[in-house]
């Protein structure tokens, strides 16, 4: 089988559904790791790997929806409820600003009590204030959250926030796009096509965005595949994804804490980066975190596949909601990257190169 | 045991081919060869060499043993550079444990207990004696790993008696196998420039185990790397010890130690998780008369350790209540982990975890 998909690699051509069950469930995992790492150095051959300084801020933890992998969201009305002023949430992209951030990726939950306006002010006023910042702000979910209170099309609701300076949009919120899974653990959200459709319009209207996924729970490898060929479809419509980005789920606080007791250790982790390199063809680029496994498991993660080591998150709440706190700096994500055997590069939101250390 | 894949591998570094079939015909690596396993920037190469050594021996099964880590003291005449562990009399944090101390620290049904220490002042050789004696009488259960060849020779040196004897006295107490602790690193140029001068050196250190195995005392042997040592110095610490097995036989597992920088900063940075599942893959490779090659999860952490199941490595130590000496060095690792966790370790790897006792019999498979 895995002479099948070598050939198949190097020929160029698609794998497909039977391939990707077999790299999920039985591909050796140092097999695994080397042809992902050949089909990683054709498509970047210098042994560079990138990341981005950035931050992780959130504008409010209020949320309608109810997810049951998420520790970090409360009820309106909860006593620990909180929502940021547009001049709050500009504090923090100014301190992110002055620690040297060139992206901010801002989302939050679902709050009916936020007009449209509030999100676009946001945005007009960090390109206007912040000229050095991209705006890399709200996931498809909070898109469809802003359609909803302002009655405006969510396409009209892209419009206006491209107006407003925005140009990328983060992928968070995709978790796994199946309809089973998403049933089962995010009912309100809709079904895969609530996040495709956002992403979809997005492209079209010009705006590049990550495609994300949180494993790690009720998924089979049916409903992986499943995800992979969802946004390996999209993206030959438009070619608007810039990046992969897979994370293991934290059961920390969360409501399927109850059935989940640990989050999937780094065997898992290195397996779906390499199998997600190989399936993902038309994706220019895979991102390991030094964060969301730990930094160790992370430097192993760029022999598997991976070309990106995602950012330095200045702030980050959502993790940190499920006890699952990790901290770093420029200068150490420099090292880890050097440790690992690779030369770091900076990026942009958009992966251009900003510098090479 | 599975079927051994033998379809023929390529490699990104060419260079690993004459030594895959060396591997494959279980010929014997060269020290040249050991020097291109921890030069080769193929990672995955050198993790299918050693994958293939290992599922040989071994299957996809992977070791542990439910023990307990005793240090009866942490009074130590040498001064190490490398160590966080030794304190002089007097000094903070200094502790002595009586035997009855020690006979608490283990619980019934312990199947393993690990103890080693400090070059004590002037403990005499009768009180550990007497220590074993007591231990094996209380807990007949438990099988009694320790002492390190260092703390043998620090027998002779303190109190003038034979490794021989030492050995002897000790097994007639309850003693079963020994630790492969203070082998550090076998080079005359590290001993003096680690300050660890008078302590075996690499020829006593094998003396004494050799010493062990012909009274038919099992014992372990490790490496201490990460610091300031050359490639070149790992290879032939490796070499050394396989061909010491070669006379002896009596090694049952080599345990590769990570130098944990902790206060004494022989380098900034712990060696990255990179080179310890190189370190574990180059160590099967080059160990071929070896059973066991282990992933020492307390200097790795746990991560790396599980990734280090597909690098060669078939065992992962224990559960190592309380232990000590990497922990004075600040490991990140907790100092104990639960019987659950071993098991994630090895089941996260896809592995088949069997507990066994200190001699690799099998206690029970896990699955």
């Amino acid at each position: 089988m895995l002479a099948d998909i070598r050939a198949k690699v190097e020929a160029g051509k698609r794998l497909e559904r039977a391939d990707g069950r077999w790299l999920l469930t039985e591909a050796p995992l140092v097999d695994l790791g080397s042809l992902a790492q050949e089909v990683r150095f054709r498509l970047h051959p210098p042994r560079q790997v990138s990341f981005v300084i950035d931050s992780n801020p959130n504008y409010t933890n209020v949320c309608i929806t109810d997810c049951q992998f998420c520790a970090f969201y409360r009820k309106p009305g909860h006593p620990e409820a909180w929502t940021l002023t547009v001049e709050q949430v500009l504090e923090k992209i100014e301190s992110a600003a002055r620690g040297g951030a060139t992206t901010v990726l801002l989302q939050g939950g679902h709050n009916p009590a936020l007009p449209l306006d509030y999100y676009l002010s946001i945005v007009r006023e960090t390109r206007r204030r912040f000229s050095q910042v991209t705006p890399h702000f709200f996931t498809a979910s909070e898109i469809m959250t802003m359609a909803d209170v302002s009655g405006l099309s969510m396409p009209e609701v892209l419009a206006q926030l491209k107006a407003a300076g925005q140009s990328t949009l983060p992928g968070g919120g995709a978790e796994v796009l199946s309809e089973r899974v998403r049933k089962r653990i995010e009912p309100k959200k809709g079904g895969p096509r609530a996040w495709l459709d956002v992403h979809r319009e997005a492209h079209r209207q010009g705006f590049r965005s990550t495609a994300t996924m949180m494993y790690g729970h009720v998924e089979t490898p049916e409903d992986i595949v499943d995800h992979w060929e969802a946004i390996r479809e999209l993206q030959d419509e438009h070619g608007g994804f810039t990046a992969f980005v897979p994370w293991s789920f934290k059961p920390g606080n969360t409501l399927l804490e109850k059935w989940i007791k640990t989050y999937q250790g780094p065997n898992a982790y290195l397996r779906m980066l390499a199998a997600s390199r190989l399936y993902l063809d038309n994706f220019a680029h895979v991102q390991a975190s030094w964060f969301s496994e730990g930094k160790r498991a992370g430097q192993i993660a760029l022999h598997w596949g991976a070309d990106d080591f995602g950012g330095t998150l200045f702030e980050e709440n959502v993790h940190a909601a499920a006890d699952f706190v990790n901290k770093t700096t420029v200068e150490e994500i420099v090292t880890l990257i050097r440790e690992a055997g690779f030369t770091p590069v900076q990026r942009t939101t958009e992966y251009e190169v900003l510098q090479v250390y | 045991m599975p079927a051994v894949d033998t379809a023929p591998l390529t490699f990104r570094d060419s260079r690993l081919h004459p030594l895959w079939d060396k591997v494959r015909a279980g010929e014997r690596l060269s020290r040249e060869d050991g020097q291109l396993l921890f030069e080769t920037e193929d990672l995955h190469g050198l993790g299918r060499l050693a994958n293939f050594a290992k599922s040989r021996l071994h299957g996809d099964q992977v070791f542990f043993v439910l023990n307990r880590y005793i240090n009866p003291t942490n009074l130590c005449v040498l001064s190490c550079a490398f160590c966080d562990f030794a304190r002089k009399k007097g000094e903070a944090g200094a502790f002595e444990n009586s035997i009855e101390d020690v006979l608490e620290m283990i619980k019934p049904g312990t199947r393993e207990a690990h103890i080693v220490g400090g070059h004590h002042p002037d403990w005499p050789f009768e009180y550990f004696e007497r220590m074993i004696a007591a231990i094996h009488a209380a807990r007949p259960e438990t099988q009694i790993k320790a002492f390190t060849a260092a703390e043998i020779d620090y027998f002779w040196r303190r109190w003038k008696i034979e490794p021989r004897e030492a050995l002897t006295r000790l097994k007639q107490a309850g003693l079963h196998s020994m630790p492969g602790g203070g082998a550090e690193i076998f080079s005359k140029r590290l001993q003096k420039e680690l300050r660890f001068t008078g302590k075996a050196n690499a020829d006593r250190w094998l003396e004494i185990h050799g010493i062990a195995h012909s009274l038919g005392i099992k014992t372990n042997a490790t490496m201490l790397y990460g610091h300031i040592e050359t490639m070149a110095e790992r290879v032939e610490h490796l070499v050394r010890l396989r061909e010491q097995q070669d006379r002896s036989g009596g090694f049952l597992t080599f345990i590769p130690l990570a130098y944990q920088i902790g206060n004494t900063k022989l380098v900034p940075r712990q060696t990255p998780p990179t080179d310890d599942v190189r370190t574990i893959a180059a160590s099967r490779l080059l160990l071929d008369n070896f059973p066991h090659i282990e992933a020492y999860w307390v200097m790795i952490g746990e991560e790396t350790a599980s990734v280090a199941l597909h690098f060669g490595a078939s065992d992962v130590n224990g559960t190592l209540e309380d232990e000590k000496i990497a922990h004075a060095a600040k490991a990140a690792s907790p100092a104990g982990l639960a019987q659950e966790q071993i098991l994630r370790i090895i089941r996260d790897a896809g592995k088949i975890a069997v507990e066994r006792d200190a001699l690799y019999n099998v206690v029970k498979v896990w699955s």
